[in-house]
């Protein structure tokens, strides 16, 4: 069943007005970025089972038990906790149409973003700086592989978010910033998804007997 | 006119009808369930380890292992507001077919791996290994 109208303008033209939305490019931008998400999904798949794999040969050198700090770990599975929730504040801003609070909220999801890479790189360089970077150990390198990966993600999810800040600020809730703003808040949740995995995976069964 | 007017008002409610089919609705109430649940499905398996209440490994980690389940899930549907229905169906389709692929790649390797390794002799050391024909 078709839904087109046609209508004749004063001057004899015809139109045809198309009411069935056959053009909502948000649709499928939301559609391809969930499968982009899903791809990546992949990646983190094979570095886990690398990191399943290879997570308990140590070549002689530091355990998993001897090197997590659990409560640092503890801290940054909180900040980015904290970094999705503000993002939905952000989203239902947006739905209200608050530009001023989308702003405000979207750069404290940054600053929880950017805390948790700070901790994570402290993180990293007491490791290389004790001799114990991802040459030292089959653990290590997987270790160094999953978890970088996912600052990474951490790391361009924070340009991207400051980006959008600008765009938003400079134009306004269009709908394009819209759809982009949705297409952020699926890859910022889907890294909190990804960092599941990791605490439990990597760290709490890493200091496991 | 009045026809462009009604095919107008046809259009807004199209539109209105499709935001809720297609993405869905941001409540705060989603939003702050999802995050109470994470909190305390986070907060069990790191005071399980830190404070070693588990003491047989195996036991522990497929405890840490179903939360992290159960929070996946209550991320998926709280924060990423994934239902049947959200892109027409397409959305879950291709996670079910990604979380296979995820199963397959997981499971495998450490199954592979795991046989391999414990089919190694189990006594040789390098020294034994710089000797071999």
């Amino acid at each position: 069943m078709s839904d087109a109208i046609a209508t004749t303008l004063p001057d004899g033209k015809p139109v045809f007005l198309d009411t069935e939305a056959r053009h909502h490019p948000e649709n499928g931008t939301l559609l391809g970025f969930w499968l982009y998400l899903m791809s990546d999904c992949l990646i983190f798949a094979c570095l886990f089972a690398t990191y399943g794999v290879l997570g308990r040969n140590y070549a002689g050198g530091p355990t998993g038990a001897e090197l997590f700090e659990l409560p640092l770990v503890a801290v940054n599975t909180a900040l980015l906790l904290l970094s999705s929730i503000t993002y939905g504040f952000a989203m239902i801003s947006m739905q209200n149409r608050k530009t001023g609070a989308v702003l405000a909220w979207l750069a404290v999801t940054g600053l929880f973003g950017a805390g948790f890479l700070g901790i994570e790189l402290y993180e990293f360089s007491h490791l290389i700086h004790e001799g114990n970077g991802p040459q030292r150990s089959g653990f290590l390198s997987s270790f160094f592989a999953l978890v970088g990966t996912h600052g990474l993600h951490v790391t361009f999810g924070i340009v991207w978010l400051v980006t959008l800040m600008a765009q938003v600020a400079k134009k306004g809730l269009t709908a394009a910033n819209q759809r982009r703003l949705f297409c952020l808040s699926m890859f910022w949740h889907f890294l909190d998804v990804v960092w599941i995995g990791v605490f439990t995976f990597v760290y709490l069964m890493g200091v496991l007997p | 006119m009045s026809q462009l007017q009604m095919s107008e008002n046809h259009h807004i409610e199209h539109d209105s009808h499709h935001e809720e089919g297609g993405h869905a609705h941001a409540t705060l109430r989603g939003y702050l369930t999802g995050f109470i649940l994470s909190v305390i499905l986070t907060a069990i398996p790191f005071w399980l380890i830190m404070n070693k209440s588990v003491t047989n490994p195996a036991t522990a980690a497929a405890v840490i292992l179903a939360f992290a389940a159960v929070q996946i899930l209550v991320h998926m549907i709280y924060f990423l507001h994934m239902n049947t229905k959200s892109e027409g169906g397409w959305n879950m389709l291709a996670l079910i077919f990604t979380l296979v692929l995820v199963v397959i790649t997981l499971a495998g390797s450490m199954w592979v791996m795991h046989h391999m390794n414990a089919n190694m002799m189990p006594a040789m050391s390098t020294h034994d290994m710089r000797n071999m024909p």
